[in-house]
């Protein structure tokens, strides 16, 4: 791998991640509002609200807050919540594993019917079945997550009361979240897939195996995927991103206790240190992945520099 | 195309329309649909089946039937009327959000493609950052900070779509630099704000207007959640996400509150996709026919 090109995206990272938690804090840190005063209600005595103050660090000059805040991010504290009188990285590691089994389900069950569906409608271009296929995909892709969950809802735990509706009972409860997130994510890799592979399947080196005499299937693995792979990966992992904060309302939708869910209780009780941590975990995360994506890339492709 | 080009007579133009349509569904399609819920939305500023916030507890979650015509919810409010209704707070954070990406991406694209150097290594590094921050977490923490609206979903849509429309501008810039009269234009003395706004814009709208389509139908399901999440528009007033919370505490009463407004959120979004799309493709049939 070009070292130029690996050095710009890990510079690449970091900055993405400096910005977004400068923006993480100063658009908290900066709202209107005394949080000592709303943790301790209207009755504090004034003592006790500067005593607070002091001891959340509120009386200090912004940049100096940003600057602790950060601090405690590389020794692993990100604060104190307000709503769960806990410490936020103790709530968001609680939460951590049902998120990360959801995306990780979900992303696993998406690439491989991506790659299916993509593979069969390029071998199949311009049949009924193909264009049903299309329009089906198309159709997906306009669906709002929210509202394909609550369908199922009406239809799998209300109708047919086979699945729970919400909450979590162990892994039938992630089921139907599942499904609504495969369904939806699936429509834009499927298409990449199919196009990725339409773009190698006309090029000069696959006609050429073709008069070689390989056949079809053959020339379709061999020589076909491998390239077509290239751009799938790269959706790929905006796929993750997309997925990710897909999470975050389909457990809403679902009850289910993990990192969406307890965002929103963090976002209705105003409690900042709590956002915080959601939200800068989430953008680790998926920066973390475009950036796995990214040498892959590279390593997938000895062409690719940045320039 | 292969034909030669007729310009005169409405008669060959009308056929070349018809022509065009058969060639590109999706654009008729998503002009069709685009086209009714913009209809619908400018419909339901002056008329209404019902007061979409008249509640009347002995209609409550009623069925499609000829005084409502899709149902009523859980108030016993007119369905319809609150799915017409709904409409605003959509095209609303859309027209907004598409405008702020626009006012903000498009010029600073374009002065990165033009002047190049630094100013474009330093804005294309900043815009990449901005580009991988997901749109649902910058909401989230507009949502904490300013509380709940849509103003947190306006900004947040708009400035997701900066990066966007920087790149697209950016790259036309840097396409149309290259040509003979951009050079004719500068050795006659005109000003690089007079070249940007002449001559590369013009050559720039149609990329921008397939991604002003996508970025539309993105904003409206980016309402949707965010309403559906209680963080958008509060009740009383209707929006299709804000329906759909309400609708979920009675899906096993009735179906009917759960179901129109996510058909209306799909037609809309479903509508401004096919659109992009068609416009996509017939940009490029003409740029390959030229």
């Amino acid at each position: 791998m070009n070292l130029a090109y690996l050095v710009n995206r890990l510079l690449g990272a970091a900055l993405t991640l400096f910005l977004a938690s400068l923006f993480t804090f100063f658009a908290l840190a900066l709202i209107p509002g005394d949080p000592a005063l709303s943790l301790l209600g209207m009755g504090a005595s004034p003592e006790a609200l500067e005593q607070l103050r002091i001891q959340l660090g509120l009386d200090l000059p912004p940049l100096e807050r940003y600057l602790r805040w950060m601090g405690g991010i590389f020794r692993g504290d990100l604060g104190q919540s307000m709503r769960y009188s806990e410490s936020v990285g103790k709530l968001l590691l609680e939460r951590i594993p049902l998120s990360l089994t959801l995306v990780g389900l979900s992303l696993t069950i998406t690439g491989i019917i991506s790659l299916g569906l993509g593979i069969w409608a390029a071998s199949r271009v311009g049949r009924i079945s193909e264009l049903l296929l299309r329009v089906v995909l198309t159709l997906f892709s306009a669906i709002p997550a929210f509202w394909l969950g609550l369908l199922f809802i009406l239809l799998f735990a209300v109708h047919w009361r086979v699945l729970p509706s919400s909450g979590f009972f162990g892994p039938s409860s992630l089921i139907l979240p599942t499904l609504t997130l495969v369904l939806i994510r699936s429509s834009l890799l499927t298409r990449t897939v199919r196009g990725s592979l339409l773009d190698v399947l006309s090029s000069d080196y696959v006609r050429t195996a073709r008069a070689k005499g390989l056949s079809r299937r053959r020339v379709l693995f061999k020589h076909g995927l491998r390239n077509a792979l290239i751009p799938v990966l790269t959706v790929l992992g905006l796929e993750f991103a997309e997925l990710l904060t897909g999470a975050v309302i389909v457990e809403n939708v679902f009850a289910l206790p993990g990192l969406g869910t307890l965002a929103l209780r963090a976002i209705e009780a105003r409690d900042v240190p709590l956002v915080q941590g959601v939200v800068l975990l989430l953008a680790v995360w998926v920066v973390g992945v475009n950036l796995t994506v990214d040498l892959l890339y590279g390593l997938a492709d000895p062409r690719i520099r940045y320039d | 195309m292969t034909e030669p080009t007729q310009t005169s007579g409405s008669r060959v133009s009308f056929s070349r329309a018809v022509r065009g349509i058969r060639r590109n569904p999706s654009l008729l399609i998503g002009a069709f649909l685009v086209g009714l819920v913009g209809l619908c939305a400018l419909l339901s500023l002056v008329w209404l089946p019902a007061d979409p916030n008249a509640s009347a507890l002995l209609e409550r979650l009623k069925g499609p039937s000829l005084s409502h015509a899709l149902g009523t919810d859980s108030y016993g409010r007119d369905l319809l009327a609150r799915v017409l209704v709904g409409s605003h707070s959509a095209l609303e954070v859309g027209v907004i959000a598409l405008s702020l990406g626009l006012l903000l991406g498009v010029p600073l694209g374009m002065v990165a493609g033009y002047f190049g150097g630094w100013l474009d290594r330093v804005l294309t590094l900043l815009l990449e950052a901005l580009y991988a921050f997901p749109t649902l977490l910058l909401v989230l923490l507009l949502v904490t900070a300013w509380g709940a609206g849509l103003v947190p979903a306006m900004v947040a849509v708009g400035i997701s779509a900066v990066p966007v429309f920087a790149r697209i501008a950016r790259a036309g810039t840097l396409t149309v630099r290259q040509e003979a009269y951009l050079e004719a234009a500068r050795a006659l003395g005109a000003p690089s704000s007079r070249i940007l706004m002449r001559h590369i814009l013009p050559n720039i709208l149609g990329p921008l207007l397939v991604q002003s389509s996508f970025t539309l139908g993105a904003a409206i399901l980016i309402e949707g959640a965010l309403s559906y999440l209680g963080l958008g528009v509060q009740p009383p007033q209707a929006s299709w996400g804000n329906m759909l919370r309400e609708a979920q505490s009675y899906l096993s009463l009735s179906p009917y509150p759960t179901v129109f407004p996510g058909f209306a959120i799909v037609l809309s979004v479903l509508g401004f996709n096919l659109l992009g799309d068609g416009l996509r493709d017939a940009l490029d049939r003409k740029s390959r026919g030229n």
